[in-house]
Parts: C-alpha cells; sequence; structure tokens
C-alpha cells in the first residue's frame, strides 16, 4: 500500500530529537542540516529569514537555535543543539535573524543565505509537519526538493560538459533520473544541479565518481 | 501491511505477536535488515528512558513556564500516602518529566509527536518492572505500539494541527493502552478494545497551547494520556468491551478532527491560549506582535 501516508514504524516511534516542537524545532534543524550539505563548507556568514509561524513563534520553539544547529551541521537529536548560537559565535560565524512579515505560502517557512568569500548559497525550506521538510527554494529557482525521495545536489563550477558528466555516473548503472534542474549564481561561476532518481543503488560509488569529478566542489545525497 | 485495527489484529494471528508483525513489515517496507530495525528501536527506548530521568531529578522549561512538576510528584509518591495508586501516578509522574525535559530543548522519543511524547515512555516506564519485562520485552512494547499506532494514524490523524490534542495526546494514549495491555499478557482483541475505550474518552480533545508553545496545557496533558492509557488497559484486561467497534471509533476521531474549529487545532486562537493569563503570558514573552 504506496499510497499510505506512515509506513514505518518509526514515523509513529521517533525520532529521537532535541524538543519542543516536531515542526518548529526537529525540522527546523532537518533544513538548518540540507543546507550545510550543500554549501559543503563553514559559512563566515549566516543570514536567517523568518516567515509567519516561524517568524512570530521560533524564540520559544527554539527555531532559530534548531535552524543554526543544523546550519553548523548537526542533526536533530544532537545534544550540542541548545547550544548551537554559543558554538556559533565561539567559531567566529556570524549570525543575523530576521523575521519577516511578508506573506508565503507555508506557515513555517525560512529563507536561509549562508556566505564564504565569493561563494553564496540561498535556500527556502518548509516543515511540514511531525519533522519532515521540503526545500522550495535554491538560488532563486523555484524547486520541490521533498524528503523522502533519492536526491542528489552537486555544486559544481559553470563550464561545458558538467551535465554529461554527472548525468553518465546513472546511466551506466542503469538508474532513471525522474526529475533534474540546474541552476548557476551567473555565467561561469557556481552552478548547482539537483537530481532526483528512482533508486539509491550504487549511492556511495556514485557519490565517489561525482567528487572525483574536475570542476566539482561538492556533492550530497538525500533521502 | 496492515491497514485498520482490524486488519492488524487479524494479521498478527500468523505472528507469534504484534511486535513480530511489525518488524516483519518494516523489513519488507524498507531494505533494512531485522538488526538493524531493532537497533533504532533500541536507541528510541534509550532516550525515553533518559527523558524520564531528567524530568523526575527536576527542570525548567526555555520560558520558565513549566519545569519541576514530575519532582514534586516524585516527593509525593515517595510519601508514599496518595489516592489513586502507585504504578498509575508513576506513570504520571513520568508523563509530565518526559514532557517538561521536552519543553526545556532536551532530547526525547517523539511518540508520535514531540508533544505526546510523555504517554508512552510514561506508561512503559511506570510497569517495566512490576510485569518484569526483559530488554527485548521493552523493545517489543514499542513495536507493538507503533503497530497500533500506524493503523491509528493511517485512518485519523497524529497532528494537532490536523486533528487537536485528541490527535496527538489521544493517538498516543490509545497506542500505549493497547501495548499495556499485550504487555499485561492480554489479547489482541482486548488491545483493540482498549483503543476504542480510550479514543472515545479522549474524543474532541482540543490543541490550544498558551504562547503557541508547547507547554501549557501539553505537560499535563500527558498525565491524562498515560492515566487513561492504564485505566483503559486494566478495564480491558478485565473484560470490559466496547459497543462502537474500534475502527470506528478512529473514523469518529477524524471525523471530529476535522469539523474543529481552525482556532482549536494548534493555532493558539482558541481554548486557554486566549484567556486573559495566557495573553499576558504571551507578551510577557514574545512582546507585543508587530504587525
Amino acid at each position: 500500500m504506496g499510497d499510505l501516508r506512515f509506513n514505518s514504524v518509526f514515523d509513529i516511534i521517533g525520532p529521537v530529537m532535541v524538543g519542543p516542537s516536531s515542526s518548529h524545532t526537529a525540522g527546523a534543524a532537518r533544513i538548518g542540516k540540507v543546507v550545510h550539505d550543500i554549501f559543503g563548507e563553514k559559512p563566515e556568514k549566516i543570514t536567517v529569514d523568518l516567515y509567519e509561524s516561524f517568524a512570530k513563534t521560533y524564540r520559544g520553539h527554539g527555531t532559530d537555535v534548531a535552524i543554526v544547529a543544523g546550519l553548523l551541521g548537526m542533526t536533530p537529536d544532537d545534544p550540542r543543539l541548545a547550544d548551537s548560537l554559543k558554538i556559533a559565535y565561539e567559531d567566529g560565524i556570524k549570525v543575523a535573524f530576521v523575521p519577516k512579515s511578508d506573506k508565503v505560502d507555508h506557515p513555517n517557512t525560512t529563507k536561509i543565505t549562508m556566505i564564504k568569500g565569493d561563494h553564496k548559497l540561498t535556500v527556502t525550506g518548509i516543515s511540514i509537519g511531525g519533522g519532515n521538510i521540503q526545500i522550495s527554494e535554491i538560488n532563486g529557482f523555484k524547486i520541490s526538493l521533498s524528503m523522502g525521495t533519492p536526491t542528489y545536489i552537486t555544486v559544481h563550477q559553470d563550464v561545458a560538459g558538467m551535465i554529461t558528466k554527472v548525468t553518465q555516473a546513472f546511466t551506466k548503472r542503469n538508474i532513471n533520473i525522474g526529475t533534474m534542474t540546474v541552476t548557476r549564481e551567473s555565467k561561469g561561476e557556481k552552478a548547482i544541479m539537483i537530481i532526483e532518481v528512482d533508486d539509491k543503488q550504487d549511492q556511495k560509488e556514485i557519490l565517489e565518481e561525482l567528487r572525483s569529478l574536475k570542476y566539482m566542489d561538492n556533492v550530497t545525497f538525500f533521502e | 501491511m496492515f491497514y485498520t485495527v482490524s486488519d492488524l489484529i487479524k494479521q498478527s494471528q500468523d505472528y507469534s505477536s504484534v511486535a513480530e508483525l511489525m518488524i516483519v513489515t518494516e523489513m519488507e517496507n524498507t531494505s533494512r535488515t531485522r538488526e538493524q530495525i531493532f537497533a533504532l528501536m533500541e536507541r528510541n527506548l534509550e532516550a525515553m528512558e533518559g527523558s524520564v530521568k531528567e524530568g523526575i531529578a527536576g527542570v525548567k522549561s526555555v520560558t520558565g513556564l513549566t519545569g519541576g512538576d514530575a519532582k514534586k510528584m516524585d516527593e509525593y509518591i515517595a510519601k508514599g500516602d496518595f489516592l489513586s495508586g502507585q504504578p498509575i501516578l508513576e506513570a504520571a509522574r513520568n508523563a509530565v518529566a518526559v514532557n517538561e525535559v521536552n519543553a526545556k530543548m532536551g532530547l526525547i522519543c517523539a511518540t508520535p509527536t514531540a508533544g505526546s511524547a510523555g504517554v508512552l515512555a510514561g506508561v512503559l516506564m511506570a510497569v517495566r518492572d512490576r510485569l518484569d519485562m526483559s530488554h527485548e520485552d521493552q523493545v517489543n512494547f514499542l513495536f507493538t505500539a507503533g503497530a497500533f499506532g500506524l493503523a491509528i494514524a493511517n485512518n485519523s490523524s497524529i497532528a494537532g494541527a490536523e486533528g487537536g490534542c485528541q490527535a496527538e495526546v489521544g493517538s498516543a494514549s490509545a497506542m500505549a493502552a493497547a501495548s499495556l495491555v499485550i504487555a499485561k499478557g492480554g489479547t489482541t482483541e482486548q488491545a483493540g478494545y482498549a483503543i476504542a475505550m480510550t479514543l472515545q474518552n479522549l474524543m474532541g480533545l482540543i490543541c490550544d497551547p498558551v504562547a503557541g508553545l508547547v507547554e501549557i496545557p501539553c505537560v499535563k496533558r500527558n498525565a491524562l494520556g498515560s492515566s487513561q492509557a492504564m485505566i483503559s488497559a486494566d478495564m480491558a484486561l478485565a473484560g470490559v468491551k466496547n459497543v462502537i467497534p474500534v475502527d470506528e471509533v478512529v473514523e469518529t476521531m477524524h471525523r471530529v478532527g476535522q469539523q474543529l474549529p481552525s482556532m482549536f487545532k494548534e493555532t493558539a486562537e482558541g481554548g486557554l491560549a486566549v484567556s486573559p493569563t495566557a495573553l499576558r503570558l504571551k507578551k510577557e514573552i514574545f512582546g507585543d506582535d508587530k504587525k
């Protein structure tokens, strides 16, 4: 029964997480972690825009603390989560929170910008409940990335032939690409590919192969 | 995969237990091995134990609105002079402890949500020594609860924003009741009656968090969920049946959840959340709402 909303016993028992809210804390940390993984290096500056319910209740739910914890690479069950702001400060990372009054599609929305030198990444994430999240925008491009589908995200230099080299890694393993989005900051600068595939097999080998490509900065896998 | 509670009861007859059916189903649905699945659940149990212990020792929430009540209850129980019985008081104390830890951004295991995390952990830690449960028994207790919880979740809801508190604490209480029945040696049919009685008693419970925080009334609602689970389990074990079949009760909870106005579904726009004291606290915590 693939159409059931809940398929796993761990949808009911779990996740192990730092409280108080599965949507406002665990989900927020998960969004941060995704952004951390895509960015691939320690940022100098982080700006977190918060919308609607996130903007109104972020302090009480620790949404701010949770997002930064994720941005530092922590998962929702990391016991250091509550100290994330202090850890970021001690690490010399500048963090700014900006509650926004703009209307957005989902009540639990955050737009995160990470900067290190010329490397800049902007990601919009939403927390849809029970700790589950979606990524709706990367560097200004609308996407729909739901955790649950095997997805590869590459950050690479915008040079000719990258798409072929990356897709070959899937073709030769007979893995079908469901959707694919390619965006870039500007011509010749950093580019991003978001590739949703039908099968998570050979994940380790594919990651190794993609990471070894010339002009490739970072590759991450989510499911 | 089972869909309804009745499916679950029927399918479990082909297995040694409900927990075993759940583990086999999980192996089929994911590519995980039995050992991996068991280890994941052990980690959940560990988090539950940790949060009960931490809460009883005494904690204070980030906002200062909640905390310290589990400690008071623990001291009260230690005196040995109380109205209700020790197991049920301990279950309530444990449940409060977990949600106090949740409110102070401590580590908990969501069952099914963070706001209702105290119920299942609370009853398990209250009965495990009394029922002489081994480590494996305790992990299986969680698989059993998860199985019944899945059947409730797929036919109703487990989110306060969708169905009100009945969907969170109600579901948690129902699955805890079912697992208690099985742990005490009852039948799966009796577990079904325990679920039906629990959901029936908690039907219509609204989600009205003060200042939108998972604190008031959430922490004390976990005491309600855990104690109702113990009572429902005992009633079912006593042979009490329920006239309305369990799956119809689950369906009814879903319908009632849909019919509840949104002010009673985690928006903090109704119920206790708009009482004068709640509004004052909200202002004190968050300042004036600049719109």
